[in-house]
């Protein structure tokens, strides 16, 4: 037993904002989100790795964020759901699952979101099975697995339609 | 605007929030000054605790309470919604693997994790019972103490209760059965898994108490905290923000009067999140045995059912001896039976307290009693349909005598299923299709106040306790007023969980909310209509009498408007606005057998086409389809949701998720490494969700609730598949490949 915990500087740029931060050096990614930044999007269940409930996006790829410890992250660029809308706007992703229907009750849904932009930055166009086997590792209890496909599916399509408008212009 | 919302799908409310990430679950609020608690418990079920030393854990730097049994009031005050048995600490002993000991609440969750590692417990294992057959042994240790059963002949065994329904005379029409059916089904322990743990917060609030939950019941928790801690209602304060599905895990009180103890003691907030592991040790569904005879004629007429079916419950009752009443009181299924003879046993036992889950104890009999009716068929050489068609009751037939009777047109929904499953049709080499049929009483008793304010701009506030746990009730709602009032959808707020604002609510479950609360808020919009109408007959100096108010429009003898032109000059200089209550009373009737009759029925047909791989066992789903007589879709996006997630729960009990309990009485696979639920991997490759509507719910709008039928006959539908694509008969759940394949090892040795 330790009267003080052990802490290490990081420097990680959350959602485009660059932050300074001193962090106990056992904490994961997900408790300096939630705790130390208040970015509460990014949620807590399994705390193993399964369940895809803290999913968010570093340097590009998504992981489980209560697997990385947060001295692990320094340096790193990391997206969480908070920082999917600019300016406001939803992107196309977001606005896709209100419009499928895909969120219930919504606890998984920040994770199923960075799951899904994480894929199709990977792949644009991916099919029903790229889809299902990328979005394996978050679960839904609610089952909405098909909406949340067809909302994966859908803001591919709607990527196309602002390509096309952009190249039309 | 649109006043015809009823019936579109529009865009849920809560859905911006939650794809934001700025919705808050209760985990998610943070309280100034809290207070992080850890649960302290013992690595083994049952135990006597011989002594607690808590100095070390108060050692620990930021460390400001560590709480025992001994420091609460004594005697330790229980709590529970059928008996008052869950003591809010453990009291001399631990029943179950998970019970808490002791809490700690400290500054920070290093804090409190660390002393509660920290905590000495002395304890003496004892022996224990996790099977229904060690539960019944006459040399079995009690779970319960029969002080806790005063005049109950049954003290001095694990049976809690034991519930006879039926009519008829089972014996004496058994003669005239050509063919009995009999066989013992058995159904696992599963878990809720709901993506959000149980989170729970106290915190003195003057000279009450406030509480945050991610109850489905604010009421009842209300309630049972006023009762412990002696205050009045008015002073206990439940706020339930939107909980992160609950799917019956989280109706009723939990940790929550341990955390107010803490809070209260502690003069400070008290916040407890729990882990996954720590949420199955709270929460799970019966498993059961279940063993049905099943009599028919040669043409296929049912002439008896007599069913015997024990359910495991855990070391408290939580509501789940309710389950079995409820599961086993409408076993005999959706059919005329001339006959039937029902028993169940609630059996305790050392493991975690089952509780209501999805279906409310229907599924196991369910499970059980139409695969008897598939084991008729074969035996009777008459399609599985037909045989279940023959017998199907009718419009207005009674099938449980007494009791509501048939209030749909089942076989229409069965006939639709089957189209879209191709039933009859020829199947490919491998290939096999199933078939079943699922219903389940929906609320015997209810109570929903609600008050709707029409503002004066013709924006709405609906107040509805009903807990929007993913199901949409809030949107459901929302429609509804829309509809009345004739307010655009994004002009109207609807507000629940917090009872010191909220009218009551008795409770969110038994997929009631439509019907019932949505029956409120329905009154309530009348009302307000009722009083637009007084007030366009003051303003345009018209007899009432030729004024109605009806989907969001005054109709005046010469002209019709919208409401909200008639509130401006009604209100005048002041303002103000309209306010109308609502509520829809469901009373219990005495004598019944379980205390009211069904609201509605939800009837659900399954049918499914599956292929078996014969080298791993792994059964691919190759078409699913699932049909409910939902009376009338308010919302077809949701509804379908509803349906769609019933069936994908469904499929976890049926093909992968159970409990695995060691000789100690621990949950082996305690986790979500272990423990497996359905993922988008285990989608059926083509699945179909349908409804059928002909607007004859007790609802608003004929509508029906429906947000279990999908989940109650997957497992028989699916085994039927299995069992036409492989000649195997499996009787026991999950129907895991391991399972699958040593059926089919065993079907080629014979």
């Amino acid at each position: 037993m330790t009267d003080t915990i052990a802490t290490q500087p990081i420097e990680v740029t959350v959602n485009g904002r660059q932050r300074l931060l001193d962090v106990a050096v056992h904490h994961t990614l997900l408790d300096v989100l939630r705790d130390d930044l208040a970015l509460t999007g990014t949620k807590e269940c399994c705390l193993v790795g399964e369940c895809g409930a803290c999913t968010v996006i570093v340097d590009g790829r998504s992981v489980d964020s209560c697997l990385v410890l947060a001295v692990e992250a320094d340096g790193a660029e990391i997206t969480t759901v908070e920082g999917l809308a600019v300016d406001g706007t939803l992107s196309a992703l977001q606005q896709a699952f209100l419009d499928t229907g895909a969120v219930q009750c919504g606890f998984c849904i920040p994770g199923q979101l960075l799951s899904g932009t994480a894929l199709l930055a990977e792949s644009p166009h991916p099919t029903v099975a790229e889809i299902h086997e990328g979005l394996a590792g978050n679960l839904c209890r609610c089952g909405g697995y098909q909406q949340i496909t067809e909302a994966v599916l859908a803001a591919a399509e709607s990527a196309d339609r602002a390509a096309a408008g952009a190249a039309d212009r | 605007m649109s006043t015809h919302v009823i019936g579109g799908s529009p865009a849920r409310l809560g859905g911006l929030d939650r794809v934001t990430g700025g919705q808050q679950y209760v985990a998610d609020i943070h309280l100034a000054d809290v207070l992080h608690a850890k649960l302290v418990t013992l690595d083994c079920a049952r135990a006597r605790i011989i002594s607690i030393d808590t100095s070390a854990a108060l050692q620990v730097p930021g460390v400001r309470l560590v709480m025992t049994a001994a420091d609460l009031p004594q005697p330790v005050p229980r709590f529970g919604p059928q008996f008052e048995d869950r003591p809010v600490l453990a009291v001399g002993e631990t029943k179950y693997h998970g019970e808490p000991v002791a809490a700690v609440a400290a500054d920070s969750k290093d804090a409190a994790e660390q002393a509660a590692a920290l905590v000495k417990v002395e304890y003496e294992e004892l022996p224990a019972v996790f099977t229904i057959a060690a539960a019944l042994d006459p040399a079995a240790p009690l779970v319960q103490d029969p002080a806790l059963r005063l005049d109950d002949p049954l003290a001095r065994t694990n049976v809690l209760r034991e519930h006879h329904f039926g009519w008829g005379d089972v014996d004496a029409v058994a003669a005239s059965a050509d063919l009995v059916v009999e066989g013992t089904w058995t159904f696992p322990m599963v878990t809720h898994f709901a993506i959000e743990p149980h989170a729970f917060m106290a915190a003195p609030d003057g000279d009450g108490i406030a509480v945050w939950s991610s109850i489905q019941h604010p009421n009842w928790l209300q309630k049972t905290l006023a009762k412990i801690l002696g205050l009045p209602l008015s002073k206990v304060r439940v706020f339930a923000p939107d909980p992160g599905g609950g799917f019956g895990g989280k109706q009723h009180v939990k940790l929550e009067p341990l955390v107010a103890f803490m809070a209260l003691r502690a003069s400070r907030p008290v916040r407890l999140v729990l882990t996954l592991e720590e949420t199955f040790q709270t929460v799970r569904r019966n498993s059961t045995e279940v063993h049905v005879r099943s009599g028919f004629r040669a043409d296929g007429t049912l002439v008896f059912r007599d069913i015997e079916s024990n359910y495991l419950l855990g070391a408290y009752a939580d509501i789940a001896d309710r389950t079995v009443t409820k599961g086993s009181y409408a076993a005999v299924g959706p059919y005329r039976a001339p006959a039937a003879r029902v028993v169940a046993r609630s059996i305790l036992s050392h493991t975690t307290p089952s509780t209501a889950f999805r279906g409310f104890g229907n599924p196991q009999p369910i499970w059980a009693v139409e695969s008897t009716m598939d084991e008729a068929a074969r035996a009777l050489g008459i399609d599985p349909l037909e045989l279940r068609l023959r017998n199907l009751a009718r419009r207005g037939e009674e099938i449980i005598p007494g009791d509501t009777p048939a209030d749909g047109d089942w076989a229409q929904t069965a006939r639709k299923a089957a189209e879209l499953v191709g039933w009859g049709t020829p199947l490919a080499a491998g290939r096999g299709r199933g078939i079943a049929f699922g219903i389940k009483s929906g609320p015997t008793t209810g109570l929903s106040y609600s008050t709707v304010r029409l503002l004066a701009d013709g924006s709405v506030i609906v107040y509805a306790g009903t807990s929007d746990m993913g199901q949409g009730a809030r949107t459901v709602f929302a429609q509804i007023a829309a509809q009345e009032l004739g307010a655009p959808l994004d002009w109207i707020t609807v507000v629940m969980g917090d009872t010191a604002v909220v009218p009551y609510d008795q409770q969110t479950s038994a997929s009631r909310s439509t019907v019932l609360m949505g029956n409120s808020v329905l009154a309530a919009c009348r009302a307000v209509q009722a009083k637009v109408r007084a007030m366009a007959a003051r303003v345009h100096r018209v007899d009432e009498a030729l004024i109605a108010v009806e989907a969001g429009l005054v109709r005046l003898p010469d002209r019709v408007l919208p409401i909200v032109d008639v509130l401006g000059p009604g209100l005048g200089r002041l303002g103000g606005e309209i306010i109308g209550n609502g509520e829809m009373r469901k009373d219990a009737e005495p004598g019944h057998p379980l205390g009211g009759s069904a609201a509605f029925y939800e009837f659900n047909c399954t049918a499914v086409e599956a292929e078996v791989d014969q080298g791993t066992g792994d059964i691919v789903l190759v078409r699913y389809v699932t049909v409910s007589d939902v009376g009338k879709a308010l919302n077809p996006a949701q509804v379908r949701s509803q349906d769609e997630g019933a069936a994908i729960q469904g499929l976890g009990h049926t093909l992968m998720e159970h409990y695995i309990y060691d000789e100690r009485g621990r949950i082996r696979n305690l986790g979500a490494i272990d423990y497996r639920i359905p993922t988008s991997m285990d989608l059926p490759l083509e699945f179909i969700s349908e409804t059928v509507e002909n607007a004859d719910g007790p609802g608003p709008y004929g509508s029906k609730g429906m947000s279990e039928g999908a989940l109650l006959c997957v497992a028989p539908a699916v085994a039927a598949a299995v069992r036409d694509a492989t000649g195997v008969v499996i009787r026991d759940l999950p129907l895991t490949p391991e399972r699958v394949w040593q059926a089919l090892q065993e079907r080629s040795n014979t």
